[in-house]
């Protein structure tokens, strides 16, 4: 059993999954839910229903505002009360869909049985479509629209689809739960994603913290007899959830600066996006809603929950018990890339996959020392950048150095920050000099595009 | 719960500060400090306690008075300066030049450029130089070893010294040499600044630190290796006139300043082959100091020219980042 990891940095921040006992369980409906517009990358979609309108569960109530853009489904049947700005995890405000529940009832096609489907259909573009009409997203944190995932570009060619159930983020439980409960339907959906991708071999990855997760999924492919598709186990390291490091580790392959996986021939989609491909081509059933480990030291009773979207944080908290009095911080997602909430009444998207509640103790941020030169930042970034150059560059707003010095590459992990000794909160002024980075180089691309077009002329 | 805190991720943090790593190499250096102390006597438990005293008073002093900034002394780094220079001066040394010693450790070299990791040379060392050039009577009067509760010390030259004295008067080196035999210099029998007399002790203080992983073996272990090959060749050539690489790898405070002050993290390039690089331009500097200098001991030398060049090793030596040529 060969365990592989990517090749540059990496961290050990203890897995803490005190919650992987924990059966996914179904969060009773909330009174109201609230359903963002803007839940994906991309274009926001274009609300199709309006307030007084009666809906069902996995209508469409919005739809794609472009290419790079998704459908929107209600996530429970009732009245739509009001459409408009409401403030998110951040407090910021965002268009969204208010619905007022009315019992539980399902849009017409959707098979709401649990059997299980293993015959796929033969005609991939109407998979494709199906993927983008049930409205699927990348659920392991970017939110990508899986339908253009599914559609690379012209000349690129896929070789390998990767599975991503390496579920580094500590406390984070969610996939793995999935994967023990729910990894026929897993395998079936990567059964999919693999025939769409052209009969291409594809590799299930997960981490060695998750043994039980590994036998079953092996065992569900011996019994369901699929081809081409195998486990791979991954040595324990923060960040090998990454798209890019998942791709290193599994190929040996390193996608460029810039560039997307496809140039390397690889595909990766999280098992919980795999588990929705099959929600949407098997059973017809959008994305209405998904799983969320609620988890925490300091939380009383650890959770992983189903939970329909738009569902307020707040109810989800107040079902296991409340917010604990020694909670100091609340991260929407794991510790080292999630986001902290401002607002608990901030409604949950589909790609919310966890409600992590810390202890000033645990989160509390020391005063920074003085550099001492250590370099483990630079031994920690699996970008193989240097963090204490990129801060110091950052800091100077040195914008031509920051990206010879390849700030635009930093993927946000958070290994350096995790790792210095002297505490200095380098990937706060690293995401300042990486935003400077980009925007110097996008000028420069759309600079040197209007001056082909005026060539042209 | 009455506010929630709303900062970036990550929202964790590794175990390590500066402190922790600073205390690790302080715990690294405690074999030695016994060491030295059982075999030179109370003398040297003076040396200690005047080196680190004055090191750790003069930085918080310079924090409070001069700098009008928090006191740093809390990271443990002056405690180690301390510790350093007493390891590298003959216990013998009198309390005031051990004063000044400090006080060009940590105000002329350590804080006059910042502080902590601000400093282009080994504080310690500098410290050192400075001691040995203005007083080098009180600095190569070195004893013979009396023990904690030994009788009185006879003074003597260092093994290093005794050789470079006696080939300028014409003997041959395995005249010099025959007096020493290899299991005395490991186990801390002969004439030498404190931290060169125990390589055992040293040697298992930097295991410590590996297996912490608070520094990596490369640098270390690049000296020794170029001590070793440089001194086998020389040797090679002229056993008459050159010494041999154990004598060379054992004596002279070589495995103190490998271990401890080449390794210091402010002061050594970041990167692995900027490492390896640095190690061995520090073990050939040694060599030519101790086989063509005027100074029977090269060392502290070596570090110190190779400390100037580190800025050049970490623009040099870079990571190959992910997905660039």
């Amino acid at each position: 059993m060969s365990k592989r990891t990517f090749s540059i940095g990496g961290v050990h921040p203890h897995d803490n999954k005190m919650s992987r006992e924990c059966a996914l369980e179904q969060l009773p409906l909330a009174p109201t839910v609230y359903i963002s517009v803007a839940q994906h990358i991309g274009a926001p979609a274009v609300p199709v229903v309006a307030v007084g309108d009666k809906v069902k569960v996995g209508q469409v109530i919005a739809e794609p505002g472009g290419f790079v853009s998704t459908f929107i489904h209600s996530s429970v049947s009732g009245t739509v009360k009001s459409i408009g700005p409401r403030a998110d995890l951040a407090g910021k405000p965002s268009s969204h869909i208010e619905i007022a529940v009315e019992g539980d009832e399902w849009a017409e096609g959707i098979d709401t049985t649990d059997t299980l489907v293993t015959e796929i259909p033969s005609d991939n573009k109407a998979i494709i479509e199906k993927i983008r009409r049930g409205g699927v997203v990348g659920l392991g944190g970017a939110t990508v629209p899986t339908h253009v995932k599914l559609s690379p570009p012209p000349g690129s060619k896929c070789e390998r689809v990767i599975i991503n159930g390496c579920e580094c983020e500590p406390y984070l439980t969610s996939d793995y739960r999935t994967l023990l409960e729910k990894g026929d339907k897993v395998v079936v959906g990567a059964a999919i994603l693999r025939q769409v991708m052209g009969n291409v071999p594809c590799t299930i990855a997960i981490e060695e913290n998750k043994p039980e997760a590994i036998a079953h999924i092996r065992e569900v492919i011996a019994r369901l007899g699929y081809q081409g598709i195998d486990v791979m186990v991954m040595k324990m390291m923060y960040p090998q959830g990454g798209e890019k490091q998942l791709i290193d580790a599994v190929m040996h392959r390193q996608v460029g600066s810039g560039a997307l996986p496809i140039s390397v021939g690889a595909v990766v989609q999280n098992v919980c996006t795999t588990l929705a491909v099959y929600d949407a081509v098997q059973k017809n059933k959008p994305i209405v809603d998904n799983s969320v480990t609620v988890t925490g030291a300091c939380f009383p009773k650890q959770a992983n929950l189903m939970v329909r979207v738009g569902t307020p944080l707040k109810y989800i908290v107040d079902y296991l018990g409340g917010v604990p009095e020694s909670a100091a911080k609340v991260i929407s997602g794991g510790p080292m890339m999630g986001r902290a909430v401002a607002n608990l009444e901030a409604a949950t998207v589909k790609g919310t996959g966890g409600l992590l509640f810390l202890t000033e103790a645990e989160t509390r941020r020391q005063s920074a020392g003085n550099c001492i030169r250590c370099g483990k930042c630079a031994d920690a970034c699996p970008m193989g950048l240097e963090p204490f150059l990129l801060n110091k560059l950052s800091k100077a707003g040195d914008v031509e150095a920051l990206e010879a010095n390849a700030a635009h590459d930093c993927i946000e992990c958070g290994c350096c920050m995790y790792s210095c000794p002297a505490h200095i909160p380098l990937l706060d002024n690293i995401r300042m000099g990486k935003g400077a980075a980009l925007g110097a180089i996008r000028a420069r691309a759309a600079a040197a595009k209007a001056a082909a077009e005026a060539a042209k002329k | 719960m009455s506010k929630l805190i709303v900062s970036p991720s990550p929202h964790i943090h590794s175990k390590d500060s500066t402190r922790s790593l600073m205390l690790d190499v302080v715990i690294a250096l405690i074999p030695a400090v016994i060491c030295s102390v059982v075999f030179y006597g109370w003398q040297e438990l003076l040396v200690l306690g005047v080196s680190v005293a004055s090191c750790v008073l003069l930085e918080w002093a310079i924090t409070k008075y001069m700098l009008k900034k928090p006191s740093t002394i809390g990271d443990f780094s002056a405690v180690i300066t301390g510790i350093l220079l007493a390891l590298n001066v003959p216990y013998t040394t009198p309390w005031w030049v051990i004063v000044i010693g400090s006080i060009v450790a940590i105000g002329v070299a350590k804080m006059t450029f910042g502080g902590l990791g601000q400093n282009i040379w080994n504080p310690a060392l500098v410290g050192r130089v400075f001691l040995l050039v203005s007083f080098p009577t009180y600095m190569t009067t070195w004893s013979q070893p009396q023990g904690l509760f030994g009788v009185d010390a006879i003074s003597g030259p260092t093994p290093l010294g005794t050789v470079q004295e006696g080939l300028m008067q014409g003997a041959t080196v395995q005249e010099l040499t025959s007096a020493y035999n290899y299991k005395d210099l490991l186990f801390a029998n002969l004439g030498g600044s404190a931290g060169e007399v125990c390589a055992l002790a040293l040697l298992a203080g930097f295991v410590y630190l590996c297996c912490r992983k608070v520094i990596k073996p490369w640098i270390t272990l690049s000296i020794f290796a170029t001590v070793a090959l440089t001194s086998l060749i020389f040797w090679g050539i002229d056993p008459a006139r050159f010494t041999d690489p154990a004598f060379n790898l054992l004596t002279g405070g070589l495995i103190l300043g490998a271990c401890f002050m080449a390794t210091d993290y402010v002061t050594s390039p970041m990167s692995v082959w900027g490492g390896v690089v640095f190690g061995v331009g520090i073990g050939f500097l040694t060599m030519m100091i101790r086989y063509f200098g005027s100074y029977p001991e090269g060392v502290s030398f070596a570090i110190l020219i190779m400390n100037s060049v580190v800025p050049l090793l970490n623009m040099w030596f870079k990571q190959k980042k992910f997905g660039r040529k």
